[in-house]
């Protein structure tokens, strides 16, 4: 752990002495925030603050973000709004659970919480576990990279970029296929249309990913 | 250990982050990601882009209440789930189909044995344990097999399989795979329709092994 507050000081992000964090709000403001190359995503800092110290207000700052949004994107699977908040209120949980598991020089927190949402869908729907990778753990005395961290960042905010270029229809098929209603079959059918536009973005974060995994072992 | 050469095709990849893959080739998939560096970049950058299209996702208010309810419940016990680790060749998520326990393997002739992981409508997924010379009996598919070599090494028409290596067969392919001499192979082996055999004695005895 102290690696960790270690890097939080590199960074100059205390989260202790944060304050009260305002909300983004889920408009345009909220993007702006992470357009400085130089800082950490506001998402980042309130997960980080939830790992490292179990901030509670970092906690509520990331639900009132992801809740909303989580909720919509369950409901696209045909749930109700019950039973999607009841998942909201699973995954929200698990993400202050599994806090120690966030690790932001591989994932961005919304890829994070992305695939907690999508586990939990499936173990209700099909009523099975949903099989995982084995977790990667640190090696012992591994230094944390704040450049590493902000270079996937950046790495995420290109690959926003690009989504948003597409057009509505090509984003509608990437939509569908990231939120399972698309069978792998027609996953690979449609290859060649919107999932070529956005794999270059992919390749170029891949490098960065494969560094950093060859770090960790099993 | 010899590099990985046959990886997860990034459709796949695609379908496994979305949740769309059945159970079987779940597993497979999950297996060799948790042996696979590249293909585990692959997925956390697919897992990226789902992240990203939920960060610019609508929004759907939450009942009122709901914030509350979850930030009063932050520290109430809970029991974790039980996290099976690699034990020997079988990785993490063969242990977990496994509950913990050792392969219990049954004979399928010839010292070939298998034990069933899982069989549903949506296909099954096995562990094989052949003996090294010794050949899969011929078979060709009524749908896809992934087959991953977790111990030793096969080859067939194809080329050479070895740990951590994904083979992918689909109807067109007939093969007959082999195992290398040295170590017995031990793979995990997914189908989503029962695998056709050419030999008339082991199409009779299909049903009772349920390959």
């Amino acid at each position: 752990m102290h690696l960790r507050i270690a890097v939080m000081l590199m960074l100059d992000l205390d989260t202790s002495r944060a304050g009260p964090i305002v909300p983004v709000m889920p408009s345009e403001e909220g993007k702006k925030v992470s357009q400085e190359n130089t800082e950490l995503s506001q998402q980042t800092v309130w997960m980080l603050a939830v790992r490292d110290n179990r901030d509670s207000e970092a906690f509520a700052a990331l639900f009132d973000f992801f809740a909303p949004r989580l909720k919509a994107f369950i409901m696209r699977s045909g749930l109700s709004a019950h039973q999607s908040e009841e998942i909201v209120q699973d995954v929200m949980l698990t993400v202050w659970r599994k806090a120690a598991m966030f690790d932001p020089h591989r994932a961005q927190v919304s890829a994070w919480i992305y695939q907690i949402a999508r586990n939990r869908q499936i173990d209700i729907l099909r009523r099975e576990r949903r099989p995982m990778p084995e977790e990667l753990h640190e090696e012992p005395g591994s230094e944390a990279d704040a450049s590493q961290i902000l270079a996937l960042e950046q790495e995420a905010r290109r690959l926003k970029a690009a989504l948003g270029q597409l057009r509505p229809d090509q984003r509608e098929i990437i939509e569908k296929a990231y939120m399972g209603e698309l069978t792998h079959q027609e996953i690979s059918q449609q290859t060649g249309l919107p999932l070529g536009t956005i794999k270059s973005r992919i390749r170029l974060g891949l490098d960065r990913l494969r560094h950093e995994l060859r770090e960790l072992k099993s | 250990m010899k590099a990985i050469s046959h990886h997860v095709p990034d459709a796949m990849l695609a379908a496994y982050a979305a949740g769309s893959l059945p159970y079987p080739f779940a597993l497979v998939i999950a297996s060799h990601v948790s042996l696979c560096i590249e293909c585990r970049a692959a997925l956390e950058a697919h897992q990226g882009i789902g992240g990203a299209l939920l960060e610019s996702a609508e929004t759907v208010a939450v009942s009122d209440g709901l914030k509350a309810d979850i930030l009063a419940r932050l520290d109430a016990p809970y029991t974790p789930e039980p996290v099976h680790r690699r034990k020997g060749a079988l990785p993490g998520p063969v242990m977990s189909a496994l509950k913990g326990r050792e392969p219990r393997w049954k004979s399928l002739g010839m010292g070939v044995r298998q034990d069933i992981l899982h069989a549903g409508k949506e296909g099954s997924v096995r562990l094989l344990y052949i003996p090294p010379g010794q050949a899969v009996p011929d078979h060709s598919h009524n749908g896809l097999e992934l087959t991953l070599v977790l111990q030793g090494s096969f080859s067939d028409a194809t080329g050479r399989f070895g740990v951590g290596d994904l083979e992918i067969a689909d109807e067109d392919l007939e093969h007959t795979p082999v195992a290398d001499p040295g170590d017995a192979c031990i793979c995990l082996a997914a189908t989503d329709a029962p695998l056709r055999f050419r030999a008339i004695v082991p199409r009779l005895l299909q049903p009772l092994f349920r390959i």
